[in-house]
C-alpha cells in the first residue's frame, strides 16, 4: 500500500502524465471541434492510425520531424474531408460514416505501410522528437522535469487548448461554429453557411486527430506497428462528453485519464499477484464510468448528428 | 444542385445498390493495387481464384463466411432499431469463451451438448450487450462508445482467462484455452475440409431472423423504433422494451457466432481467433441494407475478399491489407448508394 502511494511522489509519473496525455489532448480537441459544430466524428481511431503512419513515414523517408507532423495533420484533414463530404452535404448517418472512415483509414495506413516499408525482424525506427531543454526552466527542481522537459508536440497540444478555448468562446468564428452545432437555422439566418462551417470544423478537427496519432510514432515511440492506437480514439470520444464539450475541461479530462493510465503502469511493478490484464483494462473501464457519471447533466450540442438541409424543417 | 426526397423507393435501386457499391470499391482499390505495381485485373483474378477456384478454396471461403453471417445478422438487427451495436467483436469473444469454458466439462451427449453450448454462447453475448443498452436507456449514455470500449475489455479478459483459469495444460505454453469436448465439435459439411454444419446453422438463423423481423409484432416494433422513435412511442411501442429486446437478440447472434466458431473451427479460444468478425459484420449488415437475406450474400462477398486477398497477396505481392481497404470502401460506397435510393439529385 505504501509503495502504491509512494509512486505518487515520483516526478517521472507526472512527467509521464503529460506525455501520455498529449495524443489524448489532440484527439479530444479534434473530436470536440467536430461535435461542437454538430458532427460526430467516429473516424478518430482510424484518423489517428493514419496520422501515426503518415507522420512516421515522412520522417522515415528523410523528412523533418515538423514536416512529418504537418503531413500527419494533412492526412487527418483529408480523411476529414471524406467524412465531412458524406455527412454534411449528403447528410448520411454520422455513425456509419465515421465507422467506415475508421475502417478505411486504418486499412489504408496498414496497406501503405506494408507496401512502402520493408518487413523485417523488428519494425524500423526513426529518431523521434527529443525532450526540449529550456535554459533555466528545465532545471527547476520538481516542475522542471514535469513541465519543461517535454517534447515539442506536447507544447503544441497545450497551445492548441488555449487557442481553441479562446477561439470558441471569444471570436466571431467560434461563435458561428458553436451556433452551427446548436441551431444551424440561426446560422443561415445570419447569412452564414452552416454546411461550410461544419465541413471546416470537421477538417480542422480531423487534422488535430491526425497530429495526435503522429505523437505516438514520433515522440512516444519511434516506430509504427498495427493496433498501436489501442482504442485511444474511442476514449477521446468518451472524454468529449466528460469535458462537456469545453476545451479547458477537455485538458483536465485528458490529463486525468493519462494519470490513471500512467499510474496503472507503475502500479503493476509494486502490486503482485494481480493479472496485468486487469491493469490494462482500467483505462477503458474508467472511460465508461466517466461517461455514466456525466451523462445525466451532459449539455449535448442541440444539433449534433442532425444533418442540415436548407429549406427542410 | 440539391437532394430531393423520392416519393417511392424503387426496388430495383435497392437491389442493385450493393453491386454498384462493390464495383465502386473495387475500382478505387484498383488504384491502390496499381500503386503496388500490379495489374489490378490480374490481382482480382487471383483473388477470385484464391477464394472460388477450387473445392478447398470454396470451403475455406464458406467457413470464413459462417461467423460473418451471424455477426452481420447481429449488426443488422441492432441497426434496424438504431441501436449502434459496435460491440460484435466483444460479444463474439464472450460467446466463444462461455462455450469453451462450459464445453470443457459439460458431460452431456453430443447433440444435446451442442445445443446447450449454443444457448450458453448466445446468453453470454446477450448479457454483454444488455449492459450498454441499459446504460443508454437509464442514463442516456451513447452505446457506440460503451460497446466499443467493452470490446477491448473483453479481449483483455479473454487473455486473462486463457492465462489463468482456462489455461490449456496440454498446450505447452501456447496461449489457448482448454478445448471444448470433442463430442461437441460440429460435424464437417464437406469431408476433409474445415467447412462445418455451422454454415447451415447460420443460414437458418438468417431465416429465423427474417421471420421474426417481418412476421412478428416485435419485428415491426423494431422497425418502427428505428425509423422514428417518437412516432412509434405515440403508437404504443415501448422504446425501452424494444431496445432491450433488440439488444438481447443482437448480442445473442454475435455470441452464437463465437460459439459456432469454437465448436466448428478452433475447438478452443485464443485471443486472435477473430480477425475482426465483429467489425466486418457491420459492413456485411450495411451491404445487405440491413436485410437478413442480403446478409448471407454480403457475408459471402466479404469472405471472398478476405480469403481471396491472402492468395492474391502470395501470388502478386500486393499487401493483404487491400482486403480491409476494399471492405471499408464497400461500406462507404454502400452508404452513398443507399442515399440515392431515397433521394435524387435535382438542379
Amino acid at each position: 500500500m505504501m509503495d502504491a502511494l509512494e509512486l505518487l511522489t515520483n516526478t517521472s509519473l507526472w512527467a509521464a502524465v503529460l506525455r501520455i496525455g498529449t495524443p489524448l489532448i489532440f484527439g479530444v480537441l479534434g473530436a470536440l471541434l467536430c461535435e461542437r459544430a454538430g458532427v460526430l466524428n467516429l473516424g478518430i481511431e482510424g484518423i489517428m492510425t493514419m496520422g501515426a503512419m503518415a507522420g512516421w513515414l515522412t520522417v522515415y523517408m528523410g523528412g523533418d520531424l515538423w514536416l512529418g507532423l504537418a503531413v500527419a495533420a494533412a492526412s487527418g484533414a483529408l480523411m476529414g474531408v471524406v467524412h465531412a463530404g458524406l455527412t454534411v452535404p449528403l447528410g448520411l448517418s454520422q455513425h456509419v460514416s465515421g465507422l467506415g472512415i475508421t475502417l478505411f483509414a486504418s486499412a489504408l495506413a496498414y496497406y501503405l505501410y506494408r507496401l512502402i516499408v520493408e518487413v523485417g525482424e523488428t519494425p524500423p525506427a526513426i529518431v523521434p522528437f527529443q525532450p526540449v531543454d529550456i535554459p533555466w526552466l528545465s532545471d527547476l527542481p520538481i516542475v522542471g522535469p514535469i513541465l519543461f522537459q517535454q517534447t515539442a508536440p506536447t507544447y503544441v497540444a497545450l497551445i492548441a487548448v488555449a487557442v481553441l478555448a479562446y477561439g470558441l468562446a471569444r471570436t466571431p468564428l467560434g461563435l458561428a461554429l458553436r451556433m452551427t452545432g446548436e441551431n444551424p437555422h440561426a446560422v443561415e439566418a445570419q447569412g452564414l453557411n452552416p454546411n461550410a462551417l461544419r465541413i471546416g470544423a470537421v477538417v480542422a478537427g480531423s487534422a488535430l486527430m491526425g497530429m495526435g496519432g503522429a505523437f505516438l510514432t514520433m515522440a512516444a515511440f519511434n516506430s509504427f506497428f498495427p493496433e498501436m492506437v489501442q482504442g485511444r480514439g474511442w476514449i477521446c470520444i468518451a472524454l468529449v462528453v466528460f469535458a462537456s464539450w469545453r476545451p479547458d475541461k477537455a485538458l483536465v479530462g485528458a490529463l486525468l485519464f493519462a494519470f490513471f493510465d500512467a499510474y496503472q503502469l507503475r502500479l503493476q511493478t509494486v502490486v503482485d499477484g494481480v493479472p496485468y490484464q486487469l491493469f490494462l483494462m482500467a483505462p477503458y473501464v474508467l472511460s465508461i464510468v466517466a461517461l455514466i457519471l456525466v451523462a445525466r447533466r451532459a449539455e449535448v450540442p442541440e444539433a449534433l448528428m442532425a444533418p442540415y438541409r436548407r429549406g427542410e424543417r | 444542385m440539391r437532394l430531393e426526397r423520392r416519393e417511392t423507393v424503387p426496388l430495383i435501386l435497392v437491389a442493385t445498390a450493393p453491386l454498384i457499391a462493390i464495383c465502386a470499391a473495387l475500382l478505387l482499390a484498383a488504384g491502390l493495387i496499381a500503386a503496388a505495381g500490379v495489374n489490378p485485373l490480374s490481382a482480382y483474378a487471383e483473388m477470385l481464384r484464391g477464394a472460388l477456384g477450387s473445392r478447398l478454396a470454396v470451403t475455406e471461403m464458406l467457413t470464413r463466411a459462417t461467423p460473418l453471417i451471424l455477426t452481420g445478422l447481429a449488426a443488422a438487427v441492432a441497426f434496424r432499431a438504431r441501436l449502434w451495436n459496435i460491440g460484435g467483436e466483444g460479444q463474439f469473444y464472450v460467446g466463444a469463451l462461455a462455450t469453451a469454458w462450459i464445453g470443457h466439462t459439460l458431460g452431456l451427449p453430443g447433440p444435446m451438448g451442442i445445443a446447450v453450448l449454443m444457448v450458453c454462447g448466445m446468453s453470454a453475448g446477450a448479457v454483454l450487450l444488455a449492459g450498454p443498452a441499459f446504460l443508454r436507456l437509464r442514463f442516456g449514455v451513447d452505446e457506440v462508445v460503451t460497446t466499443l470500449l467493452l470490446n477491448f475489455i473483453v479481449i483483455l479478459f479473454v487473455g486473462l482467462m486463457i492465462e489463468g483459469p482456462l489455461r490449456d495444460p496440454l498446450a505447452f505454453g501456447w496461449p489457448q484455452s482448454v478445448p471444448v469436448d470433442t463430442a461437441y465439435r460440429l460435424p464437417d459439411l464437406v469431408a476433409r475440409t474445415r467447412l462445418h454444419i455451422g454454415l447451415l446453422l447460420a443460414i437458418a438463423a438468417a431465416g429465423i431472423v427474417w421471420l421474426v423481423l417481418t412476421r412478428t409484432v416485435f419485428g415491426v416494433e423494431t422497425r418502427a423504433a428505428g425509423l422514428n422513435a417518437r412516432a412509434a412511442a405515440f403508437a404504443g411501442v415501448s422504446l425501452p422494451r424494444t431496445i432491450m429486446g433488440v439488444a438481447l437478440v443482437s448480442g445473442a447472434l454475435a455470441g452464437l457466432a463465437g460459439a459456432v466458431e469454437v465448436m466448428g473451427v478452433t475447438g478452443g479460444v485464443t485471443t486472435t481467433m477473430s480477425p475482426g468478425f465483429g467489425y466486418a459484420g457491420i459492413v456485411v449488415a450495411m451491404l445487405a441494407a440491413l436485410h437478413p437475406a442480403g446478409v448471407v450474400t454480403a457475408a459471402v462477398f466479404v469472405a471472398t475478399v478476405f480469403v481471396g486477398a491472402d492468395a492474391m497477396s502470395r501470388a502478386t505481392g500486393v499487401p493483404s491489407f487491400i482486403a480491409d481497404v476494399i471492405v471499408a470502401l464497400s461500406l462507404l460506397s454502400m452508404l452513398v448508394a443507399l442515399l440515392f435510393t431515397t433521394y435524387r439529385l435535382r438542379r
